[in-house]
């Protein structure tokens, strides 16, 4: 493994696999009465968010004090930022600490990189402006490993605001290097410019991009949107994206259906696709926890843990 | 006056039609004959130029960055002129956005000042076109003419309405003043920090589209028209917009433009690699792609390139550490610019080192209407001497510059600098070339 998680394109094919492998066993750990091993004891790990977070902060803080680390969490949004420090300034200030393991998410993509640069820690990117989310795209292929028992060769559907996304790059990286078709959908003003270089198919016609599908991915519409004018309406959103029962119907019967979080429920999805029997929403929020076990355990903990 | 005879050396002085071997006398600060075994008194120093090395009539930089008054701890006159020496420049015409901006003979006259005390290459100041940089009314242009500016931009603020660059446009007639025009469509740039392509949306980057940058160079060419008045596209970098600057010289539009040496020779491929996300990439007009860099090379080669000039633009260390969407624009260029142009132009066969002292001096000179740009006799001592064959390792550390934001440290380059000659006065020598002065 590198020395950091600063992208998909990090890791090997083999890498992937490793860590969807060592996900499973890190569930396991989750499900015991006593749910916490050594494995990162006397390890200490910084979480550095500089965006508000709520489910990627309290997950990877989970994982942590499964494997027994020492966590500590700063929002530095809140304090040195407000006081003029830069983030190279802030990240030296906290490895002057010695912490084994920095978890970074920050507004600018790139922020890791930077970080990766002048940090003797292991970086880990949780999130970059609307470059990449690796640990998301990790515990996507985890759930769609668990329910079709493979990646390669399904139809993986990707819809919505392609361009501000972090997820959809580091989904569509990871997910055409393991084999999959992967489809990306959304109104023509949030595609991103030369994106099918990343060996995607885009499309603007959601009910073709759903056709078939094995998987369909709802990515989150920020209210903001229609400010930049890439959108006129959220309805009009709904009615010319939105995910209906209607349109699950086209994809293939045993579809199911992803979405990272947090839903506007009535924009991008609607409630009955989102509760409905194809819905695996909950199950990626679970599966978070034990795909950042694994992460953090192989860099942290895999090679140098003695 | 002390008479000094540079003997040998292949004097490439395209203004005067001359390519071979010649000597040039100069006497005092002036150049006073051109030609074969000039004949020398008893007075008379000698300087024998080595074979293979180049005198030229000095290189002038017409798109350059002093930052002072304001911004001291980038640049200063003084390191921003040994900066141009050392590059080979023995002129440089500065940009108005420092802080004061140059809308007023007061800082014009400071900065002259400035370039006086430190006396290495000559200063040519240009003024604003709006008071304040601010696009809103404009700044009191013949006082600028009057104290010194050599042309107008609003250079970093591009004048947002056709009605102000069309009143500018009109209004310079009158001081035969070029108005310099940073092209950018400011609500298609938006806050976009990267060409808009595949790079930058991999990389989660906000593009800005060659469009911005064309757009407005066809607005300013179709302004220039209608007023008659000069308009000169800075760091053009689009291949649209070279398309717009061919349409506007074929309909007889008084528009000339100039390339910098990143945008000839870098892509930008070089956001993700060899350093991802690294910030001395990060320039406006952004790096563009193959299409575009090949485009600005075609240009060149054809003569729709009038001019190659640097964008020299020095930033603090402390302001490029940062995420690569807060990191200001720019580059620093003085210093680089002629092995760039040796190693990428001339040793790689674009064009001919003729057509090099064209771009680099005989065709700022005119467009700027400053002296140089010919090694005429009687013009000023403005010599630049160039080793086409030097290698030459860009060290950033070295740099004369008080920056040191270059995407070029460590490349190993085909061409250099070997001395340069401001008014007869030998104000750099290069110490890896052997020239006995």
């Amino acid at each position: 493994m590198n020395k950091d998680l600063l992208g998909i394109g990090d890791l090997t094919r083999d890498e992937i696999y490793a860590i969807l492998d060592t996900a499973e066993a890190m569930r396991e750990i989750g499900q015991r009465a006593i749910k916490k091993v050594p494995t990162l004891r006397g390890k200490t790990i910084v979480n550095l968010f500089y965006e508000p977070s709520t489910r990627t902060r309290t997950s990877f803080e989970i994982a942590e004090k499964r494997l027994s680390a020492d966590t500590l969490n700063i929002a530095a949004a809140q304090s040195s930022v407000l006081k003029g420090e830069t983030l190279a300034d802030t990240a030296l200030t906290i490895e002057a600490m010695q912490p084994d393991m920095i978890v970074l998410r920050h507004a600018s993509s790139g922020a890791g990189h930077l970080l990766s640069r002048i940090c003797r820690s292991r970086i880990i990117n949780a999130g970059d402006g609307t470059h990449e989310h690796p640990t998301q795209a990790l515990l996507d292929a985890f759930t769609i490993r668990e329910h079709k028992k493979r990646i390669e060769g399904l139809k993986v559907t990707i819809v919505g605001d392609l361009l501000h996304s972090r997820v959809l790059r580091s989904n569509a990286i990871l997910l055409t290097a393991l084999g999959a078709h992967v489809w990306i959908c959304g109104p023509s003003t949030l595609v991103p410019a030369g994106i099918d270089r990343l060996g995607v198919r885009v499309s603007t016609i959601v009910d073709e991009a759903v056709a078939d599908a094995d998987v369909i991915m709802m990515l989150r519409i920020q209210q903001e949107r229609m400010h930049g004018a890439f959108l006129p309406s959220l309805r009009e959103y709904f009615v010319t994206f939105g995910m209906t029962a209607a349109r699950v119907a086209r994809a293939k019967p045993d579809v199911i259906i992803m979405h990272p979080g947090p839903m506007n429920r009535g924009v991008e999805i609607a409630s009955e696709v989102a509760d409905g029997p194809y819905s695996v929403i909950l199950e990626q929020v679970a599966n978070g926890v034990a795909v950042r076990m694994a992460v953090l355990y192989m860099l942290g903990g895999g090679q140098d843990g003695d | 006056m002390t008479k000094t005879l540079l003997k040998g050396g292949r004097v490439v002085d395209p203004a005067n039609g001359r390519d071979g071997a010649f000597d040039v006398l100069i006497d005092g600060d002036r150049i006073a004959r051109v030609g074969r075994d000039v004949p020398v008194d008893a007075g008379t120093k000698v300087i024998e130029i080595p074979s293979g090395l180049v005198i030229c009539p000095g290189l002038i930089d017409m798109h350059v960055h002093l930052r002072e008054p304001g911004q001291e701890h980038k640049e200063t006159v003084a390191t921003g002129t040994a900066s141009a020496v050392a590059g080979g420049f023995t002129a440089v015409a500065c940009m108005p956005n420092t802080n004061p901006v140059n809308d007023n003979a007061g800082v014009t006259e400071y900065i002259l000042k400035k370039a006086a005390e430190a006396n290495l290459a000559r200063v040519y100041p240009i003024g604003a076109v709006s008071r304040g940089q601010k696009g809103e009314e404009l700044a009191d242009i013949a006082e600028l003419k009057q104290a010194g500016c050599v042309a107008v931009t609003d250079d970093g603020h591009p004048i947002a309405t056709a009605m102000l660059m069309r009143r500018a446009l009109e209004y310079t007639t009158m001081f035969h003043l070029p108005v310099i025009e940073h092209c950018e469509e400011q609500t298609l740039k938006g806050d976009g920090v990267a060409h808009e392509g595949f790079h930058a949306s991999a990389l989660g980057l906000r593009g800005i589209p060659g469009e911005a940058e064309s757009i407005m160079a066809l607005r300013d060419i179709s302004l220039a028209e209608l007023t008659r008045g000069v308009v000169h596209i800075a760091h053009m970098s689009a291949r649209q917009t070279l398309d717009a600057v061919r349409w506007g010289k074929t309909r007889g539009a008084r528009v000339t433009c100039e390339v910098t040496p990143h945008h000839f020779v870098l892509t930008d491929e070089m956001l993700g690699a060899p350093i991802a996300y690294d910030t001395n990439v990060k320039m406006n007009p952004p790096l563009r792609e193959t299409a575009d860099r090949d485009a600005m090379l075609a240009g060149i080669k054809d003569g729709s390139v009038d001019v190659i000039a640097t964008d020299h633009a020095p930033h603090h260390y402390d302001e490029k550490r940062v995420e690569f969407d807060r990191a200001p624009f720019g580059i620093v260029g003085l210093e680089t610019c002629v092995s760039l142009c040796f190693d990428r132009l001339v040793h790689s066969g674009v064009v001919s080192l003729a057509r090099i002292v064209e771009l680099l001096s005989v065709n700022p000179s005119r467009i700027l209407n400053v002296p140089g740009g010919s090694l005429a006799e009687g013009a000023p001592a403005d010599i630049s001497i160039l080793a086409p064959d030097l290698r030459v390792t860009v060290s950033a550390a070295r740099m004369k510059s008080k920056s040191r934001n270059t995407p070029f440290d460590g490349w190993q380059l085909r061409g250099g600098v070997a001395a340069t000659f401001v008014g007869g006065r030998a104000v750099f020598v290069n110490e890896n070339v052997s020239i006995d002065l």
